[in-house]
């Protein structure tokens, strides 16, 4: 944001329209608008479906969700009637590859000193894209071609003009983000350094994460006994140690029913908190999954196949999962499945024996879980951030329609907008990987 | 044993004399609206013997009888490569679908690559695809030809396993064309006109032949007879063409040479209606949900609905995919159309009577109609909604599936 600022300071002289875009933001921040969405169908997810419902927020926060007799409208509050329209959380999407992402380069097959925020493009259409999806967060991460192939980045899709403006802040002040890995034939290739098998494939991750532990104990030492001298840090076993310490999930891309067990045993020996991603045979394995407690992040599929190991997909692991207490979301491992189709995931699980509750959670709040942001978004409560999808109607019908996506109070996507909705829709235009004609600059 | 048992009972019940019920029937014929309460009968031969509301029509003894919310013409992919391109993925395996060796290969059979038993043939009969138009690929100048076949069709015995042995030729334009030579654009219309005139030319020879005894019939030469074929329209050239340019060439090639023009894919068509319309060519448009990347950046969803609107003959396509997934479904790509403005009983028409006519293949199949094809499928739902489950399956009068995928 500084940096934005000093920026836009050095440039005003020549162009005056970055000057007015900051100034415009920060009155935007100091004006603490009330609104209130009325007569809305609203699923809360953290509790049952209401009709006419009242969603009230102040700023970038909800102040309050339920019946119209339920919620106090304050005088102040400017009330947008929305008879007709069905309003859920703003989804979010555990594995994506929107922003022009990339992870690792192919010197080696594991890579955790590699951030994909490094390499995030926020103009790439793909983003805007996603916010017409309904997609209000999403962790964008790196492919499966590596074992590990890199930090992801957990982002909001706010509006912002570089990629510090869509990142989440811990406690603690870093960043929110995990670390992608992969197993089965992916991340298998021809040559070295690469491993040309699955036993190859773990060992070479086990190895790997003994050298984090035996860093961690060196670097555990060397603050008990020299406090006072630097550590030589090595900043691939730093994300290595960060896992070890469980301050950082693994996303695991795996696909076949032995590929999931070796990455529960990965877990089990090293202790470390892991999403499985993908999952095509979880049903085969559907009780070790629940056994060992794991949530996982599903893909759905047109069909089977493509690959080897995606030959025995099922339709039906979202209910196979969910009917036994996993935590599961759905993912658009965009460009896989184009992120504005991601309601259409739910639909299927539903199809698939999923419920209607259970798989609207895996859009949402299951989601949030593996990212650890439920304290924060993917339900609609009293206290969260204001990030919401207004829908032209029922969730899971093939007709219905984003028509609005908002971040923390602000509207960042609607249909009603022309721009918006070339981005929506498709059409001359809106593939290219630069703003969109008509936007601001040609104002 | 057990299983033996069953198959026999169920082989017992289920050839013709076969009752279909259905609170809402899309026969698909006229106005395309649904009757409500409507029937189906399917006699001994396969074919339709009578379809109406259930006040006019009366079920007769011995017939069994299946009831479905929905029921509609089974439904045909009007673009596939399902049955070549298998479910592994696995290059000299199950990928039969584009022979890379020469840009141009119109020769190369559908027939003989076939395989019915790819997992994927019988994923797509279980939601309701009844007849594939398949074939080779996008991908090279003249990749090879297609075929119709019914999804119940295990093995190409005989070309008489198919509704047509050879349906269109499959030719491609723009950015997947292009390789080491064609490098650009101008070079594929080059060598595919250059192609076509060679055709000419033995076509020329064969008429001179015929009506002079004098001059000798050119030798048979497999790929000019198919080019001859093109030009003399007995096979339909189906262009791949996405980017509006592509498009145009197209349309250019059709009226320099005058063959039947099926347009395919057409992303960016929405920029050339009054052309398309006036060149009366039909379009089988890419995947709805088709990636948004290479030639296809500026596609829309909306372009089924503004070809509708244009009035220009349109069908939906699987297409061909490189990964996964690895077949899509072409209701589910009408459904997605229908999400962004198409009406849905004409989403309904793209994926049965319209790919029917484009096929030339309408008295046959693509609606429920006394004396055809007797292929239906049957749904818990509005066929389009993701939610809706396929109940049953039937082709020539057999129930193939009853899996309620």
């Amino acid at each position: 944001m500084r940096s934005r600022k000093l920026i836009a300071i050095a440039m005003a002289p020549f162009l005056l329209l970055p000057f007015f875009f900051s100034s415009a933001q920060e009155s935007r921040k100091s004006e603490v608008k009330v609104l209130a969405y009325t007569n809305a169908t609203i699923y809360p997810v953290s509790s049952p479906k209401i009709e006419k419902g009242t969603l009230l927020i102040k700023g970038d926060t909800i102040l309050a969700v339920g019946t119209s007799e339920g919620v106090k409208i304050p005088a102040e509050a400017k009330v947008i009637d929305a008879t007709g329209k069905t309003i859920i959380p703003g989804l979010i999407c555990t594995h994506s590859h929107i922003g022009s992402v990339a992870g690792a380069d192919s010197s080696s097959p594991i890579q955790p000193e590699v951030r994909v925020f490094d390499s995030i493009d926020v103009r790439n259409t793909s983003i805007n894209k996603a916010r017409a999806g309904g997609i209000t967060t999403a962790n964008l991460m790196s492919g499966s071609g590596h074992l590990l192939s890199g930090q992801t980045i957990y982002l909001k899709l706010r509006k912002g003009n570089i990629v510090d403006d869509l990142t989440i802040k811990l406690a603690d002040g870093s960043l929110a983000y995990g670390v992608k890995m992969a197993n089965g034939t992916n991340s298998i290739r021809d040559s070295g350094p690469f491993p040309g098998t699955r036993g190859k494939s773990a060992a070479l991750v086990r190895q790997k994460f003994m050298d984090a532990q035996a860093y961690l104990k060196k670097r555990k030492k060397h603050q008990e006994e020299k406090p006072e001298e630097a550590f030589e840090r090595d900043l691939a076993l730093e994300t290595l140690a960060d896992i070890l310490e469980g301050k950082r999930t693994v996303h695991h891309h795996t696909h076949r029913h032995d590929d999931i067990l070796t990455v529960l045993r990965l877990k089990e020996e090293f202790g470390f908190k892991v999403v499985l991603h993908h999952v095509s045979e979880a049903w085969k394995v559907a009780d070790e999954i629940a056994e060992a407690d794991v949530p996982c992040s599903i893909i759905f599929l047109d069909s089977p196949g493509g690959k080897l190991e995606a030959r025995d997909f099922e339709w039906k692991n979202g209910a196979e999962l969910s009917k036994r207490g996993v935590v599961t979301a759905f993912h658009t491992d965009d460009p896989i499945n184009d992120s504005r189709w991601f309601l259409r995931n739910a639909a299927v699980g539903v199809r698939a024996g999923m419920s209607r509750q259970k798989a609207l959670e895996g859009l949402t709040l299951a989601g949030a879980k593996m990212l650890d942001l439920d304290d924060s978004i993917g339900s609609l409560d009293q206290g969260k951030q204001a990030d919401f999808v207004m829908l032209s109607g029922d969730p899971f019908s093939i007709y219905t329609r984003v028509l609005e996506t908002h971040i923390e109070g602000e509207k960042v996507f609607d249909l009603a907008n022309p721009t918006d909705r070339l981005f929506a829709e498709g059409g001359y235009g809106a593939g290219h990987n630069r703003e969109a004609s008509g936007c601001c600059f040609y104002r | 044993m057990f299983k033996i048992i069953l198959t026999l009972a169920f082989a017992a019940v289920a050839h013709g004399q076969l009752a279909v019920k259905a609170d809402l029937l899309f026969t698909m014929t006229g106005d395309l609206k649904p009757i409500k309460n409507g029937i189906v009968l399917c006699g001994e031969n396969g074919k339709i013997r009578a379809v109406g509301p259930a006040s006019k029509i009366k079920i007769p003894a011995g017939y069994q009888t299946l009831t479905a919310k929905v029921v509609m013409p089974g439904i045909i992919d009007a673009h596939s490569t399902v049955g070549l391109s298998g479910i592994l993925n696995s290059p000299k395996h199950d990928q039969e679908q584009l022979e890379k060796s020469s840009p141009m290969q119109p020769e190369l059979r559908a027939v003989d690559a076939y395989n019915g038993r790819d997992p994927l043939v019988k994923w797509l009969r279980d939601l309701g695809v009844t007849t594939v138009h398949t074939g080779h690929a996008p991908g090279t100048l003249m990749s090879g030809q297609l075929m119709v076949v019914k999804t119940n069709v295990p093995s190409i015995t005989s070309v008489k396993d198919t509704l047509v042995p050879t349906s269109a030729v499959a030719s491609t334009l723009g950015s997947k064309a292009l390789s080491k030579s064609p490098g650009t654009r101008s070079k594929a219309i080059a060598m595919l006109r250059a192609e076509l005139m060679k055709g000419q030319s033995h076509r020329l020879k064969m008429e001179e032949a015929k009506a002079d005894k004098e001059k000798d019939a050119p030798a048979p030469n497999l790929r000019l007879d198919v080019l001859v074929d093109i030009l003399n329209k007995k096979t339909p050239l189906l262009i791949n063409a996405q980017r509006h340019q592509d498009i145009a060439a197209a349309l250019r090639l059709q009226e320099e040479f005058g063959f039947d023009l099926i347009l395919d894919g057409a992303a960016e068509a929405y920029l050339l209606l009054e052309e398309i319309k006036a060149a009366g060519v039909p379009v089988i448009v890419h995947p709805t949900m088709g990636r948004p990347y290479g030639d296809l950046e500026n596609m829309t969803f909306t372009l089924a609905a503004k070809l509708h609107k244009a009035n220009i003959p349109f069908a939906f396509q699987s297409g061909y995919e490189t990964y996964v997934p690895k077949t899509r479904v072409v209701h589910f790509e009408a459904a997605m159309a229908a999400a962004y403005g198409l009406p849905q009983e004409v989403a309904l028409a793209a994926c049965t009577i319209q790919p029917a006519e484009i096929l030339g293949l309408d008295k046959k199949i693509g609606s429920l109609e006394k004396g055809k094809h007797a292929d239906l499928a049957l749904f818990d739902g509005d066929p389009l909604e993701t939610t809706t489950h396929t109940t049953h399956v039937i082709i020539d009068g057999e129930v193939v599936s009853s899996s309620a995928k």
